[in-house]
């Protein structure tokens, strides 16, 4: 076969693995590559205004497609700007794969200009990375890529490729993997595993769900499996944060989130269980509170696609390395071969119904006032005819968003769980809106995080995407704030928002349509406006200054020690608590 | 408040990788991201087309420290197998070290008589230092170094720990 070039093979190889788009920027070392996919009939190249939001729209895309993110960055600064969106990908099992330009193999090492080590940097942020010397090699690296990317956890792949090995010229068909030699994943649960699982369900008098991330990765068959085994036990389901969406909301079986701004039945559950099924989750600290204190009388079964999830924080009874989906699946198909019963839960829903009772949810109204939380829940009860995706960055407005938003479908809920990347929800919803251009998809944002990268408000406009974003805007980094009141006896270092844009007139001058909602009175027909305006909309919403994010478990307590409101916060904490994150 | 640990177990693996670029800085980088300790680590070639490495690390921590490096290591994608050595039983381990010492008179009379105790051999000798090769468990090379202090120890190189299991079984 004649040979081509490595960017031709590069590219090449995009359109053999049903690439679509990809997000990027260019800069020296990638020109061959930008010239390859110019005028490209098949692939369609997203052009961001920063290359962390490259990364973000990239996961956003994964996200709520379930297909691989592409990104494409420039060597040097191209590529270290988009390392915190790499970490991101990685801590959230997004499939991502990472091109990154890099000086010409003879300049390495020699500090050249937008010289980085790329390869070192993120060799402990990402799943696994290639430095290519050999334009023949791309195209076998290329598809090795996708396969890791996308293949056992999910995490991103980055393929560094130095300029002149993008010009070079090598033979394609030298190439023909589409695997990885020996990188083999355990995706099925033993036949036996099934079975004990199967066992302890079956004798469990207080038995709940704990599910999480890898639901959602594992695809919409993982949802229904999940859906079908809680039908069949009547068992309670809890969700982590990255998990939302995965079990409908409207179930009556469905508790809340769990963990530090979780519901106070699903924490209470938790400490009260006899059984834990966790699925897809990897018993973070912002789930479980204080270790020692972590649902103490419970049998655990850990089913995780990754062996080093499974005993690293919380010792399990029962690990099972496997998809949780295909675990799913065959734990319906046993639970009915084996013809089994719903045990009687009565007494255990009985225990959950007086959980309940607290409310721990209700916030106080004010009528001059929008509570954040009434902004939510306004903003969910608008949009819910229009099954929306909703993406966040990192904050209390986060927080409420999970609590008083509602989830009836996966890959509706993109947000940034592992890392808290502050930036994360407009390039994320920039991504999504890509996948689904008739979506209605809505950025809910604080006004701190929204300015973390706010300069992709041009890639909306220059794309025609009709991106919404709501912020709440209380004039403070609220969830720091909100530490700040809880630890440090209200000394608010830094944590106000001076010098805050007009966010209506900032839009407009990107092209965006600008609406402010100040008053209660104005909250709903803001709402409408923004979703019945064509074409982007930014809408700041400006919320009560001082509310806080609860019910909420202090760092170092356990999950019977909830704050279930702010009267309960004494503005000092010991050492041990301080230092916990 | 003080910051406690618990008491950690010294366990040998070997871990079997593909011979790429960088597969040292993924494991040794692993360890120090993560917190684990490193007493040694040595890398060689082991198979005649040069495709694989095998990596001893000896390395110390409590048992759910050790599941974790292990199941860590396994998760790294040119990472093919991970083996506990002190795990699976008995097994051999050995070191090699170049020890030099310097000295004169009953000094130098003595190093040489107890490098003949250890079975160390001389590579090098002048008429005021010696090198001595010592291969052996670690424990003995440390015994054997700590002697040599002794008698004027002017420079230690030590490879590390390698090991394989006894029996005919591969680990």
């Amino acid at each position: 076969m004649a040979e081509k070039s490595g960017a031709d093979i590069l590219v090449d190889t995009l359109v053999d693995q049903g690439v679509e788009v990809i997000f990027g920027y260019p800069g020296g070392a990638v020109l061959p590559i930008y010239d390859a996919i110019f005028e490209h009939p098949k692939i369609r190249h997203i052009l961001v205004r920063h290359e962390q939001a490259a990364t973000h729209a990239a996961e956003g895309y994964a996200r709520a497609t379930g297909k691989p993110g592409v990104v494409l960055v420039t060597s040097g600064p191209g590529a270290t700007n988009a390392v915190t969106g790499i970490t991101d990908a990685f801590m959230d099992s997004i499939p991502m794969v990472v091109i990154t330009g890099q000086v010409p193999t003879p300049l390495i090492g020699s500090d050249a200009f937008q010289e980085a080590d790329t390869v070192g940097i993120t060799r402990h942020c990402c799943k696994h990375n290639y430095l290519v010397k050999d334009p023949a090699k791309l195209g076998a690296v290329m598809h090795e890529a996708f396969f890791i990317a996308t293949h056992g956890r999910p995490g991103p792949v980055v393929i560094d490729i130095p300029k002149d090995v993008q010009v070079a010229k090598g033979d394609p068909s030298a190439a023909p993997v589409s695997s990885h030699k020996s990188y083999r994943p355990k995706t099925s649960a033993r036949t036996d595993e099934v079975d004990a699982a199967l066992d302890l369900i079956a004798k469990a008098d207080a038995p709940i769900f704990y599910t999480g991330g890898g639901i959602i990765n594992s695809g919409p068959e993982a949802s229904a499996s999940l859906r079908r085994i809680a039908e069949l036990t009547g068992a309670p389901v809890t969700s982590t944060l990255m998990g939302l969406g995965a079990f409908p909301a409207t179930s009556p079986q469905w508790m809340g989130m769990l963990g530090m701004h979780g519901t106070y039945e699903a924490n209470m559950a938790m400490n009260r269980a006899d059984l834990v099924i966790c699925l897809g989750a990897r018993f973070d600290d912002r789930v479980t509170g204080r270790l020692d204190a972590f649902s103490p009388d419970s049998t655990k079964i850990h089913v995780d696609i990754d062996r080093s999830s499974i005993n690293k924080t919380v010792a399990v009874d029962l690990p099972i390395v496997a998809d949780v989906g295909d675990f799913l699946e065959a734990l319906c198909a046993h639970w009915e071969e084996r013809q089994m019963e719903r045990r009687d839960l009565s007494e255990w829903w009985a225990r959950i119904k007086g959980w309940r009772a607290t409310e721990c949810l209700a916030y106080p109204e004010h009528d001059k006032l929008i509570m954040p939380q009434r902004a939510i829940e306004n903003l969910f009860n608008a949009t819910r005819g229009h099954n929306p995706i909703i993406t966040t960055e990192v904050g209390q407005h986060q927080m409420w968003a999970a609590q008083h938003f509602h989830f009836d479908d996966p890959n509706k809920w993109l947000t940034s769980g592992g890392l808290g990347t502050m930036g994360y929800g407009l390039p994320a919803a920039i991504g999504a809106q890509i996948a689904f251009p008739d979506a209605l998809v809505i950025d809910i944002a604080g006004e701190a995080s929204i300015q973390m990268n706010i300069q992709e408000l041009a890639t909306a406009t220059q794309y025609r995407l009709p991106v919404k974003i709501f912020i709440l805007n209380n004039e403070y980094m609220g969830m720091v704030r909100q530490w700040q009141e809880l630890t440090y006896e209200s000394r608010y270092s830094s944590s106000y928002s001076d010098a805050l844009p007009d966010f209506v007139k900032l839009g407009e001058a990107y092209g965006w349509t600008g609406i402010r909602i100040e008053k209660p009175e104005e909250l709903d027909a803001g709402i409408d406006a923004m979703i019945n305006t064509d074409g982007p909309v930014i809408v700041d919403c400006r919320v009560a200054k001082l509310a806080n994010c609860f019910p909420m478990i202090p760092s170092g307590a356990a999950h019977t020690e909830m704050l279930l409101q702010a009267d309960e916060v004494s503005g000092k904490m010991d050492d041990e608590a301080k230092a916990l994150v | 408040m003080h910051i406690t640990e618990t008491a950690p177990e010294r366990h040998v693996l070997t871990v079997t990788v593909d011979n790429e670029a960088g597969i040292l800085a993924r494991i040794a980088g692993m360890f120090t991201a993560r917190g684990y300790n490193i007493e040694s680590l040595t890398v060689a070639d082991v198979t005649e087309d040069h495709a694989i490495s095998r990596i001893t690390i000896v390395t110390n921590g409590p048992p759910h420290v050790i599941e974790q490096i292990i199941a860590q290591l396994d998760r790294l994608v040119p990472v093919h197998k991970v083996a506990d050595l002190t795990d699976i039983g008995p097994h051999v381990q050995r070191e090699l070290a170049l020890v030099k010492v310097a000295g004169v008179g009953e000094h130098r009379i003595e190093a040489l008589r107890l490098a003949e105790v250890y079975r160390a051999s001389v590579v090098d000798a002048t008429t005021e230092s010696f090198i001595f090769e010592i291969t052996g468990a670690p424990d003995k090379i440390q015994s054997f170094i700590d002697l040599m202090r002794q008698v004027g120890l002017v420079e230690v190189g030590r490879t590390g720990v390698v090991a394989i299991v006894r029996g005919k079984e591969a680990s």
